[in-house]
């Protein structure tokens, strides 16, 4: 766990950002590291989740969206339960993926975003989740076909996975709240 | 006992078992889940990883379908439970986002629908007393690790289930139905379901740590209210096998198949066949069942 802080032109921008995105008050953090200890990924992460913090109260710029906690987080919310400040560390994790995402920052491994995006596709498209063509997307995207392939006939045989589309949901509503997001935030693309 | 229900996307893919049994041990207990005509996505993990306000909006569409039928909403699925009771939170909290979804949705939602996780239903609204009248199939002492994992405790002041770090209200289900609660620690635990597809191996460790925490409690299977934890400590199994060469055999059950089971519904109308770790050491406990 080691710490590099780089002098940024605008010191504290980013935590300014991250503060108001994720609605949190950073400074009340005191290093007590529960979040550490509690978080499920910490062992194979760089920076666990207090260090994150002190980076961010230290001025961290841009650089911090490289830190791969942010595409290794599970949003378990065990930090956020155990902080006794209260800091909702997992909406700083959301924060800083969509930040990354904005940014274009390359991320370790594995495609989050894109499964994300394939997923809300599928949901405003049919007003549901049609999880066969978002699995089948993200592997044909990534290229990671073989991998679960021995898995798909027995969960298709059983009926664990829905081969037809759902039906049934109020479209048009669903249409509505994409649509308005996208105007909102941009994230629509 | 009259609610609105929520399936959720799951219920009709990859968590059916969930679903039927649910609907199944509802209909035995002579509880009423009237589906919400045209529910739609409560944008599970994917939105809110996204956007704030487009998880907010999505779960809501709903909760206002529930609120026009005036009637507690019923989810059986942790994950939206969890998206909805978030919902609600931040709605009640935040003049802001209770502006953003009344925008987003053409119409003002107040925060004010009760969201109820089916157990809370048999377990506080039926309560155990009445359950335990219905019991025809025992469970004859089967070892049972009750697991929550994230979504029904986290984040608390918005679910408010039970004790966060310690909640018991799945043990109490197991106890009146005769099973046997194993005592353990990983109860809470997270399953790394969220990254089941994208960073499959961190998924993978997660689930082996919580099925060998039951296993050395002496679990014969893990009692789950989530189709995320039950797909990735089911189906993911195989893949334990193969990346740390052990085959841990652990069925993963839903709640409302272990109570079907006592209730003496038909093991085939629980959706036992969907499981992917066979259940035979659970469906022997219940004998007389099968």
């Amino acid at each position: 766990m080691t710490t590099r802080i780089t002098k940024q032109k605008a010191p504290g921008e980013l935590l300014k950002v991250v503060q108001e995105k994720a609605d949190v008050h950073l400074y009340a953090c005191y290093q007590c590291k529960k979040c550490s200890i509690g978080c499920p990924v910490a062992d194979q992460t760089e920076s666990p989740p207090s260090e994150i913090i002190r980076r961010l109260q230290l001025g961290a710029g841009d650089e911090l969206l490289q830190a791969d906690l942010i595409w290794t987080c599970l949003s378990c919310e065990t930090c956020y339960a155990r902080c006794p400040n209260e800091i909702n560390f997992a909406a700083v994790i959301d924060a800083l993926k969509a930040l990354a995402v904005e940014k274009g920052v390359a991320r370790p491994e594995g495609d989050a975003p894109l499964f994300n995006r394939l997923f809300l596709d599928t949901v405003k498209s049919y007003g549901r989740v049609y999880d066969l063509q978002a699995i089948a997307m993200y592997k044909l995207r990534t290229g990671n076909i073989k991998q679960d392939m021995d898995k798909f006939p027995a969960m298709l045989k059983k009926g664990k996975m829905a081969i037809l589309p759902p039906s049934g949901a109020d479209k048009s509503t669903v249409k509505r709240i994409f649509k308005k997001a996208a105007q909102d935030k941009g994230t629509e693309k | 006992m009259k609610y609105a229900y929520y399936p959720g996307c799951s219920a009709h893919s990859t968590a059916r078992d969930m679903h039927e049994s649910c609907l199944a041990v509802a209909k035995a207990l002579g509880v009423e889940l009237n589906e919400i005509k045209g529910w739609t996505c409560c944008g599970a993990s994917a939105a809110h990883q996204t956007n704030r306000e487009l998880a907010a909006s999505l779960a809501s569409a709903n909760l206002l379908l529930a609120k026009k039928m005036g009637m507690d909403m019923v989810v059986t699925c942790a994950a939206c439970y969890n998206r909805s009771k978030v919902a609600n939170y931040e709605i009640l909290n935040s003049e802001e986002m209770r502006q953003s979804v009344a925008d987003s949705l053409d119409q003002a939602y107040d925060g004010s629908v009760q969201v109820r996780h089916f157990v809370e239903i048999l377990s506080k609204d039926l309560g155990v007393a009445a359950l335990r009248k219905k019991i025809v199939n025992p469970l004859k002492g089967l070892k049972v690790a009750s697991y929550y994992g994230c979504y029904l405790v986290r984040p608390p002041e918005a679910t408010g289930f039970d004790d966060p770090e310690n909640p018991t209200i799945l043990e109490g289900l197991i106890d009146v139905m005769g099973g046997t609660n194993v005592e353990w620690s990983g109860k809470v635990d997270c399953c790394g379901g969220m990254q089941n597809l994208t960073r499959t191996e961190i998924t993978v460790r997660r689930s082996a740590a919580v099925i060998e925490m039951a296993q050395a409690a002496g679990a014969e299977c893990i009692v789950v209210a989530c189709p995320m934890c039950q797909i990735s400590l089911d189906v993911r199994q195989a893949d334990m096998e193969k990346l740390l060469g052990k085959k841990y055999d652990m069925p993963i059950i839903y709640v409302t198949q272990l109570v079907g089971l006592a209730l003496g519904i038909a093991p085939k109308e629980l959706g036992f066949d969907k499981l992917m770790v066979s259940p035979t050491a659970v469906l022997k406990a219940a004998k007389g069942a099968a």
